[in-house]
C-alpha cells in the first residue's frame, strides 16, 4: 500500500500549523490592542475562512494564486506557480486553520490581567519582551489549545486542498483525498485503513489537548493548596 | 525633583482635570471612588494618554499635548504600585523583581535584587511564586519590583485596600518607612482619609474629576473647604447658615445662634460645620454657644462613645453626633432621651464657602 498519503499529511499539517502557530499569535496580539474603526473589519476578515465553505475559499485562492491574480503575478516573476504543488497543499490548510488559532489565542491574551502589562510597561520592560515574556506564558493553556485545533484541521483540510493542490498522487494527494478517491474507485478496504490512520491522529492530538488541560487543572489545584 | 502635572481627560460623561505639583515627600491623592484618582495616576506613569496639558518631571518633558510629546511608560522611569499587586504569577519574587533590571550583568542584578528583597524584608523567599506568598508578603514583593529600576517617582494605587486590617497597619508603617527613605517624588491614592493623613503631609482633594483642596493636611483639615471634604475628614456636624451680620451665625439645622471668633469673615459662606470630638459638655448651661438637645442614640466604640443629640429647637434639622472618650463620662454613662446641654467653642467652628449646594 502507498504510505505517500500518510507522510504528505503530516507534512503539510505540520507545516500549516507552524505557520498558523507564528500568524494566529501575530494577528491576536495586534488585535488585542488594536482599538481603531478597522478593528471589526479584521476581525471579520480573520475569523472568515471559517465560515466560508472550504471550496469557497479554495475558490477565492486560486484567484489570489492564480496567473493573473495578485499574489500568481508576482510568483511568476520569479518563474513559479504555487497551484497543484505541495506548498498549495500548505496555503490552503494554513489558511482555513488560521482562524482556529487566531480566535483561541486572542481569547487567551484578552483574558491576561492588563495590570500585569502595564506593571511591566511601568519596569521598563520592552513590549517585545512583556509578549514573550509575560502575555504568551500566561496564555499558553489558550495557545496550545489552538495549535492543536489548527492542527487537527489543517489535517482534515479537504476541499479548499482540492481546488488549490488539486488530487496528484505523491505530491498533493492526503490522507482525505486518498480516502475519497478510493471510495469513488470502490476500493473500500483501502478507504478504511486510512480512515483508521487518520482517527488514531485526531484522537491522539485531541488526548493530548485533554492531557494538557487536565495538568493546568490540577496545576491550578496545587496552587490553591500552595497558598499560605 | 520635581512633578509638575496639568491634565485634561475627557471620556464620555466624566471630565478630569488636575494640576499638582510635588517635590520630593509623599503627596495624598484623596477622593471618593470614582473621582479620577486612579486616572491621574495612570495619565502620570504614561498608561493612559490626557487630552490636553502637560507633565514633567525634574525638568523633562514627559507629556506636552501642543508638541506632541508623549514618553511611553518604559521611558519615565516612574514606579507604580498597584492595587492587586499585579505580580506576575508565572515567575519567582526574583524572577519579578529582575523583570525591570535590563540591560545589565547578571552580577550586578543579583546584586540588586538581593538589596531590595532585605529592604522589604522578603529574605529567604526569593524562589517563591507569588500564589505561595501571603497577601502582606506579595505586598512586600511587589514594593520591591516597583524600586528595583530605581524610579524618580513612586505612585502608589490604594495599595492597602486588598490587606485583612490588622495587616493593613502593619503594611502602612513599613511603607512609611520605605518613602520617607525614598529619594523621589511619591504620589499616595486613597479613598481612606485616615491612611492618608497619617502617610502624606500634604494632601490634594479630587471630587467628581475636579481639584477641591490642596495644601498641608492640618490646613484641610481643620478647615475644609467643601461639604464632602468635610465629610471625608469624618466631620458630621455641618449646618446650613444665615448671617446676623453681628459676629454670630444662625444654624438654620440646629435651631440656635452661635459666635464666631473675631475677625472671621462671614460674608459668603454657606455652611458651618464642626468635629463631633470638638463639641463639649456644657455643665449647667454658662458660657458662649451653648446648644440644648436631647440625646437620641449612643453608639459605643472600644475608646469612645458617639453621642448623637437632636437639638431642642429645631423641626427637621439633624443631629448633632457627638464624639467623647469614654472616660469623659463615668459610669453609668449617657441614657437616651436625657437632655444634654452642650458647648460650640467658637475657635472650634469653621466656615465652608460652598455655594453649589
Amino acid at each position: 500500500m502507498d504510505t505517500n498519503p500518510l507522510w504528505i499529511s503530516l507534512k503539510t499539517a505540520l507545516a500549516a500549523t507552524f505557520a498558523v502557530f507564528v500568524l494566529g499569535l501575530i494577528a491576536a496580539r495586534f488585535m488585542s490592542v488594536y482599538r481603531g474603526r478597522w478593528r471589526s473589519v479584521l476581525d471579520g476578515l480573520f475569523i472568515m475562512p471559517l465560515l466560508l465553505p472550504p471550496t469557497v475559499v479554495g475558490f477565492l485562492l486560486l484567484v489570489v494564486f492564480g496567473r493573473h491574480g495578485p499574489l500568481g503575478q508576482i510568483l511568476a516573476l520569479f518563474d513559479t506557480s504555487v497551484i497543484f504543488s505541495w506548498s498549495a497543499t500548505v496555503i490552503a490548510a494554513t489558511v482555513v486553520a488560521f482562524p482556529l488559532m487566531y480566535r483561541t489565542a486572542l481569547g487567551a491574551f484578552e483574558q491576561v490581567d492588563r495590570d500585569l502589562l502595564d506593571a511591566a510597561r511601568t519596569m521598563g520592560v520592552p513590549e517585545i519582551n512583556i509578549f514573550t515574556g509575560i502575555t504568551v506564558p500566561l496564555a499558553w493553556p489558550g495557545i496550545a489549545a489552538g495549535t492543536i485545533l489548527a492542527f487537527a484541521r489543517a489535517l482534515g483540510e479537504f476541499g479548499a486542498t482540492l481546488m488549490l493542490a488539486g488530487n496528484i498522487p505523491g505530491r498533493t494527494q492526503t490522507i482525505p483525498m486518498a480516502i475519497f478517491f478510493l471510495v469513488e474507485s470502490g476500493q473500500r478496504t483501502k478507504a478504511a485503513i486510512w480512515v483508521l490512520v487518520i482517527i488514531v491522529i485526531s484522537m491522539g492530538a485531541i488526548l493530548g489537548l485533554q492531557y494538557w488541560t487536565n495538568r493546568q487543572g490540577l496545576m491550578l489545584a496545587r496552587n490553591k493548596e500552595g497558598r499560605l | 525633583m520635581s512633578l509638575i502635572v496639568d491634565i485634561e481627560r475627557n471620556l464620555p460623561g466624566f471630565r478630569l482635570t488636575v494640576s499638582l505639583k510635588t517635590g520630593s515627600g509623599t503627596l495624598g491623592l484623596l477622593g471618593p471612588s470614582g473621582s479620577g484618582k486612579s486616572m491621574t495616576l495612570r495619565c502620570i506613569a504614561g498608561l493612559e494618554r490626557p487630552t490636553a496639558g502637560r507633565i514633567s518631571l525634574a525638568g523633562q518633558v514627559l507629556f506636552d499635548a501642543a508638541k506632541g510629546i508623549n514618553l511611553p511608560p518604559q521611558r519615565r522611569r516612574i514606579g507604580f504600585l498597584f492595587q492587586h499587586y499585579a505580580l506576575f504569577p508565572n515567575l519567582t519574587v526574583s524572577g519579578n523583581i529582575a523583570m525591570g533590571l535590563r540591560g545589565i550583568g547578571r552580577k550586578e542584578q543579583a546584586g540588586i535584587i538581593g538589596e531590595m528583597v532585605a529592604l522589604v524584608k522578603l529574605e529567604g523567599l526569593e524562589n517563591r511564586y507569588p500564589r505561595q506568598l501571603s497577601g502582606g508578603q506579595q505586598q512586600r514583593a511587589a514594593l520591591a519590583r516597583a524600586l528595583a529600576p530605581r524610579p524618580q517617582v513612586l505612585l502608589l494605587d490604594e495599595p492597602f485596600s486588598a490587606l485583612d486590617n490588622h495587616l493593613r497597619g502593619e503594611m502602612e508603617q513599613e511603607v512609611a518607612v520605605l518613602l520617607g527613605n525614598f529619594h523621589g517624588a511619591a504620589v499616595f491614592v486613597s479613598h481612606n482619609t485616615e491612611e492618608v493623613y497619617r502617610l502624606c503631609p500634604d494632601l490634594l482633594v479630587l471630587e467628581n474629576g475636579k481639584v477641591t483642596a490642596v495644601g498641608p493636611r492640618e490646613g484641610i483639615f481643620s478647615n475644609p473647604p467643601t461639604l464632602a471634604i468635610a465629610r471625608m475628614m469624618g466631620c458630621q456636624n455641618l449646618s446650613r447658615i444665615r448671617n446676623k451680620n453681628d459676629g454670630r451665625v444662625e444654624a438654620l439645622d440646629w435651631g440656635c445662634c452661635l459666635r464666631l471668633p473675631a475677625a472671621t469673615v462671614i460674608a459668603g459662606a454657606s455652611h458651618i460645620g464642626i468635629y463631633g470630638n470638638h463639641i463639649r459638655p456644657a455643665g449647667n448651661g454658662d458660657g458662649e454657644n451653648i446648644l440644648e438637645g436631647r440625646v437620641v442614640n449612643i453608639i459605643e466604640a472600644p475608646h469612645y462613645v458617639t453621642i448623637s443629640v437632636k437639638p431642642a429647637k429645631t423641626v427637621d434639622g439633624g443631629c448633632l453626633k457627638i464624639i467623647w472618650p469614654k472616660e469623659m463620662w463615668g459610669k453609668p454613662g449617657p441614657q437616651k432621651q436625657q437632655s444634654l446641654k452642650l458647648q460650640l467653642p467658637p475657635e472650634k467652628i469653621f466656615l465652608i464657602r460652598d455655594l453649589r449646594y
